[in-house]
């Protein structure tokens, strides 16, 4: 799936250069669940925008599947976004004045799917993480727990192959964490996607399958 | 996806979408109010015009006034009334003497009518006509007789003294005198021209206006409020320059708060003999084929009569005064510029509010291209959220000026307004009769025109057009902020 090969990402601030990704080789197959640990400021952030092909490396290669991201313009790469890549964010990130449903339906809007089946499908999603019934509802009627829940919707509603996971339970009590990573987790199992969740929480990671220390712009894995 | 997101992103922000549609409202009502107003004025200053110089007068010909040559009297120049020793009727003691005189208004002056020629035989002139513009003087004075053996010599200051003969005679019996000076308006004109002239822009109230037939009799219609002011009815006469005129009508100008060109009308030739002015005329009344023709014309006849000024609608528009005149300059200048400047701050606030919204939603634009929105899609949802407030602010604007107008015609300001002869020969006197001896030619006939204020489809499109206009730019700024957001920076901006 994921090939990164030599990656590096540098930053100009002022005067200075900072470097937030150093030569970073990585792999990472088909249907994985990768964990990314570490301290703030470390990269983990950074890491995932590569991999999200939000932003592409100052060198090096990033291929998912047959695309090299790090070539690919900003047209090109929304494609892949819209298509392949699905997130969830650590502020949930929900178009506040969208009700939930179209909240996901969000997701579809760039794929040229068609009203009636957008709504289906967005109905469909919502009801796979347990909200059929709150689809009417603006993320200010939701608990946090069930907004993140509405952002999972909106990035599986696509059916992407994969899903990056950026903190989805930093903002979430423990309680709500452990809902939300065995939803994911589930997600995950059912579906078939490569899941990477970014994560400085050790009980989240521990639930990976593989998992990745990134300090100071260098990945190692961690047993 | 786009409508739904549209609705409610103006509806979940309600007060920055009626800021915007208030500020672009407001600017609209007023380019609408502006624009109506000035139609208005314009309006009022047409039929102001028309009362004087006539429905479809284009083009005005006067002769350039000249300095007389020495030993000529100059044209509408002092005006003396010259009495013999045996003139007047003399009756117990008091002689009276009367003198009328037709003249050229001062300032004004005659010449040859054959210029009419010329000027209706210079292309794309659809109608030309000649008129003659007078004043009739009339001086009635009564003195003391004057005594054949009076030496004349005043008495010396024994003799009165010494109580010499008292003065006698005259209206007062004591001696004493009294004069009078009246004059009115005439304007001579060719009962046949009809499509162009001072009698174009009238009604008939009563009795006939002046035919072909009445070439070379003396008959005369009048302006109606002067024959009021005079108390002379259709069938009465009236005195012009000593001879009698029959009163065959009476006419008004066809807008009721306007006056007409002249208190009397009587045909040209008569107004010739009695002037003594044959053959003379004092202005040429010029109707142009088409609007554009006119520049054209004007200047085939300046370069073919090249001793006449020839004024066009716009120049005679500039001799409009009164509190009309002011409204025109109140809205030519303070109008315009005003409407500008607050269209400015309007367009101004939209974009403000625009790139604000856009720059308050940075996540939530960021997040839209990480889950694969184009560029395209996000300035186009921008634009269209600008463009919808736009048009919300442009209907209530143009709801708001048209209750503007609607206010305006309903309080119905009446506004004075006159023609004035501000230069020698530009046109002829409109009704100033009344005036003091040799004023005649230096009245301004004042009228009350009652301002009103047309909507028109043209300003309603126009306030369209702007708030389409200011909705676009506003959306296109922001839709270039918005597209220059990198997701990954928008991402980052929330940690």
């Amino acid at each position: 799936m994921y090939e990164l090969t030599n990656v590096t990402k540098k930053y100009d601030q002022g005067k200075r250069s900072v470097t937030a990704l150093n030569n970073v080789t990585l792999s990472i197959p088909d249907g994985q669940m990768v964990a990314i640990q570490g301290p703030t400021g470390g990269g983990k952030s950074t890491l995932l925008q590569m991999l999200g092909a939000l932003d592409r490396p100052t060198g090096g290669t990033v291929q998912l599947g047959a695309s090299d991201l790090s070539k690919l313009g900003q047209g090109p790469l929304g494609e892949i976004r819209a298509r392949e890549i699905g997130f969830v964010f650590q502020g949930f990130n929900l178009i506040p004045t969208l009700t939930a449903q179209e909240n996901v339906e969000t997701a579809l809007a760039p794929l040229g799917v068609s009203t009636a089946d957008r709504t289906s499908r967005a109905a469909a999603a919502l009801a796979s993480v347990g909200l059929g019934e709150r689809g009417s509802h603006l993320p200010a009627e939701l608990s946090g727990g069930q907004q993140q829940r509405v952002a999972i919707a909106r990035a599986l509603v696509k059916e992407p192959a994969v899903l990056l996971a950026d903190e989805p339970t930093g903002n979430l009590d423990e309680q709500t964490r452990d809902e939300i990573m065995e939803l994911l987790e589930g997600l995950w199992r059912d579906r078939g996607l490569t899941l990477i969740v970014v994560t400085h929480d050790s009980a989240v990671a521990k639930r990976a399958q593989r998992r990745l220390l990134i300090k100071q712009g260098v990945v190692r894995e961690i047993s | 996806m786009f409508v739904t997101y549209l609705r409610r992103e103006l509806a979940g922000r309600r007060k920055q979408t009626a800021i915007v549609a208030i500020g672009m409202a407001l600017a609209i009502a007023l380019v609408i109010i502006v624009n109506a107003v000035s139609s208005g004025v314009q309006l009022a200053q047409s039929t102001v015009l028309a009362s004087v110089y006539g429905v479809g007068t284009d083009i005005t010909v006067s002769q350039t006034p000249a300095a007389p040559t020495e030993g000529e009297a100059g044209a509408g120049g002092p005006q003396n009334f010259d009495f013999g020793a045996d003139d007047g009727a003399t009756t117990d003691g008091t002689t009276t003497v009367s003198q009328a005189r037709l003249s050229v208004d001062r300032g004004t002056t005659a010449f040859d009518s054959a210029a009419l020629g010329t000027v209706s035989g210079i292309d794309n002139v659809s109608a030309a006509a000649a008129t003659l513009s007078l004043s009739n003087t009339t001086f009635d004075g009564a003195l003391p007789e004057r005594s054949t053996t009076d030496t004349g010599s005043a008495p010396t200051g024994g003799d009165a003294a010494a109580g010499g003969t008292p003065p006698s005679g005259g209206p007062d019996g004591a001696g004493g005198s009294s004069f009078s000076v009246d004059s009115f308006t005439v304007l001579g004109l060719d009962p046949a021209d009809e499509a162009v002239g001072p009698l174009s822009a009238v009604s008939l109230t009563d009795g006939r206006s002046l035919e072909s037939t009445d070439v070379g009799t003396n008959v005369a219609v009048l302006d109606a409020s002067y024959a009021t002011t005079a108390e002379v009815v259709v069938g009465d006469t009236i005195a012009i320059a000593g001879t009698d005129f029959t009163v065959v009508g009476l006419v008004t100008a066809s807008s009721a708060d306007a006056a007409t060109a002249s208190n009397v009308y009587i045909p040209l030739d008569v107004a010739q003999t009695l002037a003594g002015l044959d053959g003379q005329v004092t202005d040429i009344y010029v109707q142009a084929a088409s609007s554009t023709d006119i520049e054209q014309i004007q200047a085939d006849v300046e370069a073919a009569l090249p001793d006449t000024t020839v004024k066009t609608q716009a120049d005679l528009a500039s001799s409009v005064s009164g509190s009309l005149s002011s409204a025109s300059d109140l809205v030519k200048n303070l109008g315009l510029w005003l409407s500008l400047i607050v269209l400015a701050a309007a367009f101004l606030i939209a974009i403000l509010f625009t790139i604000s919204g856009v720059t308050r939603r940075t996540r939530e634009f960021g997040t839209l291209k990480a889950i694969g929105w184009s560029n395209g899609r996000i300035v186009r949802q921008v634009a269209g959220e600008s463009l919808i407030q736009g048009l919300i602010g442009g209907v209530v604007g143009i709801a708001v000026g048209l209750v503007g107008i609607l206010v305006i015609n309903l309080v119905a300001p009446t506004l004075t307004a006159g023609a004035a002869a501000t230069e020698a020969g530009a046109m002829g006197g409109p009704g100033g009769g009344g005036g003091g001896f040799g004023q005649a030619a230096a009245e301004t006939a004042t009228s009350d025109i009652v301002l009103q204020v047309p909507v028109t489809l043209s300003v309603i499109l126009i306030a369209v057009g702007l708030a389409v206009l200011g909705g676009l730019l506003a959306g296109a700024i922001g839709g270039w902020r918005a597209s220059r957001l990198s997701p990954s920076e928008a991402l980052r901006s929330i940690a």
